[in-house]
């Protein structure tokens, strides 16, 4: 008890220190994870319901409206939201919370992880729920194989002990929670937007045969879009919405989907559709996600990209609404250092309005990539500060979009806060 | 299939066949055939593009090949169809069609794979290569010297590759593990046959490859000499540049 209200104690000191310093969100949970091992397993044993929100894409989104709509239905929920996505940052996010006799108070604990951190958190805290989402190409020079990805899902849903709610469209995701024994509910695509599901899901070469079409059951909900940012959620039994979102488009809008199907088998007989759909409205666009900064009275948008299907979602969704458009791509360790995946990515939605400059250490081989989709592009300049110089000189009057790579966006975000005062990583800007 | 007509009257045409691009085409390796279908549109030629997929009729006709890397499951996916296509395979390498096989389908056009468990899986032998499954993966960006000039890509490999004896590989490494980490080779090349682990994808900026695999097709579709047209590639030139000085200097 003393061990644990001493790492308790060790953390909280090192996180007030971390931020003081605007540093690592990992370090805190170290320190106390070193003087008290079980320190996550004690924090979480009084916590009623444990969710993890796992899948390669939409997790901090999805994350962020669950968190919402449990709000909204006075569920007190522990969250880590700044997209420490990892065991240790779970448990430096939940330090200043923590009573020094290491128990966390709180009727829902929903925590985001990546796959291989998942099964750490697993190892050491059986969650009651998991929200599985998809599996799609990743990094894959860390990750090494999307059959690996899906494998791990699998074994998140496998110790859920109460319930997994897993999406239907998803060729992996769904093989995966047909096999499990637990109480599994299913989100997916109306039938009436079925054609838009190659736009969001990977092929799995593993089997021959195609699943068959799950028919909804109870608990199952199925989107259905009115335009790119309304639409229903609709259960057998009731429906959610119209539910207009800040944020655009169809990855948001399944996110949306996804967090009220597991709302509803969270909330039981106390979920409330018009609660649910007021606390989606209110939810902001988390960092990097559609993030609009006003640069000289006209919307910069920048758009984090960090994947295939991830990027051809993100063009897809803003395609409708044109914009003056800068791509930038590094190949540091946390954006994958390798740039291949740029060639499974359809840019052709690019060619009309083409391209007004290409930017970071891969800014050749990114010009290059559109080239061969007939785009054109204006400018190539791989320092970010002058590109986005360059590029808001070159259009004045229009509004404008970066697709970036992570630390792209890390390094044009500090400079886009120096000059025009935007909140800092991890927090909402100011409502 | 798919066809690309160049912008003035056409030298010819030229049949690419893309093997399994469901199965065996990770990492953008469908850039590969992407950027040679452009190619050979700016030299002037007709490109026809067509996807062999498992089960289907095999264009013995094809003047071009192309084949990428894949998982595990995809390799399994194609084990029956290769063995079909392969004595087909094995005659068109002899007669000299040039093919570009990357990552997995370069193992499977060696003699043999050898699983971490002791399974001897046995290949195609167009290139006499063996490759040796183990825990370590070699990934990270490559710069080779090769004939056709400084080469760069992507490996992603688990697999170790040895050449038999008097086998050339496609390349020496200047930076990056090749086909073992040890050796300093590269890939393989017999005839017009080109094997290699680069992702990147490959092609689009290493033109030079691209010339070099398109002049052997043009003079196999038109029984003419190859008529290349003066191209500049600065933006290919530029990112190849950029990745040779920041791996060699
Ligand atoms: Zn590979």
């Amino acid at each position: 008890m003393l061990r644990t209200a001493a790492a308790v104690v060790a953390g909280k000191t090192a996180r007030a220190l971390a931020r003081r310093r605007g540093g690592g969100s990992a370090f805190p949970g170290l320190v106390a994870e070193r003087l008290q091992p079980r320190i996550l397993s004690g924090a979480l044993a009084d916590v009623p319901g444990v969710v993890v929100v796992s899948g390669t894409n939409g997790k901090t989104t999805t994350t962020k409206m669950l968190v919402a709509v449990l709000r909204a239905h006075g569920r007190r929920v522990f969250s880590n939201p700044t997209g420490s996505n990892f065991t240790r940052g779970v448990l430096s996010e939940m330090l200043p919370d923590l009573p020094l006799r290491g128990r966390l108070e709180a009727d829902l604990a929903v925590v985001e992880l990546d796959e291989a951190h998942a099964m750490r958190f697993i190892a050491e805290v059986p969650p009651t729920h998991s929200l599985l989402l998809n599996v799609a190409r990743d990094q894959l020079d860390r990750f090494a194989e999307i059959d690996h990805t899906a494998d791990l899902l699998a074994r998140l849903g496998a110790a859920s002990t109460e319930g997994v709610v897993a999406n239907v469209d998803d060729p992996y995701v769904s093989r995966a929670a047909g096999e499990l024994a637990t109480d599994v509910r299913w989100f997916g695509l109306h039938p009436s937007i079925a054609d838009r599901l190659p736009e969001i899901t990977e092929h799995d070469a593993r089997f021959d045969d195609v699943l068959a079409a799950r028919e909804p059951g109870p608990g199952d909900a199925r989107l259905r879009p009115v335009d790119e940012r309304s639409f229903h959620v609709v259960f057998p039994d009731l429906e959610v919405g119209p539910v207009t979102l800040q944020q655009r488009g169809l990855a948001a809008m399944i996110n949306a989907t996804a967090a009220t199907t597991t709302a509803r088998m969270l909330l039981g007989d106390a979920f409330d559709a018009a609660t649910t759909a007021e606390a989606l409205a209110k939810v902001r666009p988390p960092f990097g996600r559609g993030e609009v900064i006003d640069v000289g009275g006209r919307p910069l948008e920048l758009v984090l990209v960090k994947n295939p299907a991830g990027f051809g979602v993100a063009l897809g969704t803003y395609g409708s609404t044109p914009a003056a458009t800068m791509v930038a791509i590094n190949d540091n360790d946390a954006d994958g250092r390798d740039v291949s995946w740029l060639y499974d990515v359809d840019f052709s939605s690019l060619r009309e309005r083409g391209v007004a400059v290409t930017s970071g250490v891969r800014a050749y081989d990114m010009a290059l990539r559109l080239h061969y989709d007939d785009v054109t592009t204006d400018a190539v300049e791989p320092d970010l500060d002058a590109a986005l110089d360059a590029f808001v000189a070159a259009h004045p009057d229009e509004p404008k979009r970066i697709f970036c790579t992570y630390t792209a966006m890390m390094a044009l975000r500090r400079t886009l806060a120096a000059r025009h005062g935007l909140a800092h990583f991890g927090e909402d800007a100011p409502a | 299939m798919s066809t690309l007509v160049p912008d003035g009257p056409s030298k010819g045409t030229i049949t690419l066949v893309h093997l399994y691009p469901r199965e065996m085409s990770i990492y953008g390796d469908l850039g590969n055939t992407r950027a040679l279908a452009s190619r050979v549109r700016r030299h002037g030629y007709t490109a026809e593009v067509h996807d062999h997929h498992p089960g289907a009729d095999f264009r013995d006709d094809a003047h071009l090949l192309l084949g990428g890397g894949g998982q595990d499951s995809g390799q399994a996916r194609v084990e029956a169809d290769l063995d079909v296509i392969g004595p087909a395979l094995r005659s068109m390498a002899r007669d000299g069609v040039p093919m570009l096989m990357i990552c997995g389908m370069y193992q499977l056009f060696g003699r043999s794979f050898h699983t971490v468990g002791g399974q001897v899986l046995p290949g195609l032998g167009i290139l006499d290569v063996t490759t040796r499954g183990n825990d370590k993966r070699m990934i990270g960006p490559v710069c080779l010297d090769t004939e056709f000039g400084r080469v760069v890509g992507y490996e992603n490999h688990s697999g170790s590759t040895v050449l038999g004896d008097g086998q050339e590989p496609f390349g020496r490494v200047l930076s990056g593990q090749g086909n073992n980490g040890e050796d300093r080779t590269e890939g393989a090349r017999s005839h017009h046959v080109i094997g290699s682990y680069l992702h990147g994808p490959l092609l689009p900026a290493n033109p030079m490859v691209s010339d070099a695999l398109i002049a052997v097709a043009a003079e196999r579709a038109t029984g003419r000499p190859f008529e290349p047209a003066d191209l500049d590639d600065p933006l290919a030139d530029e990112a190849r540049g950029r990745q040779v000085r920041r791996l060699v200097g």
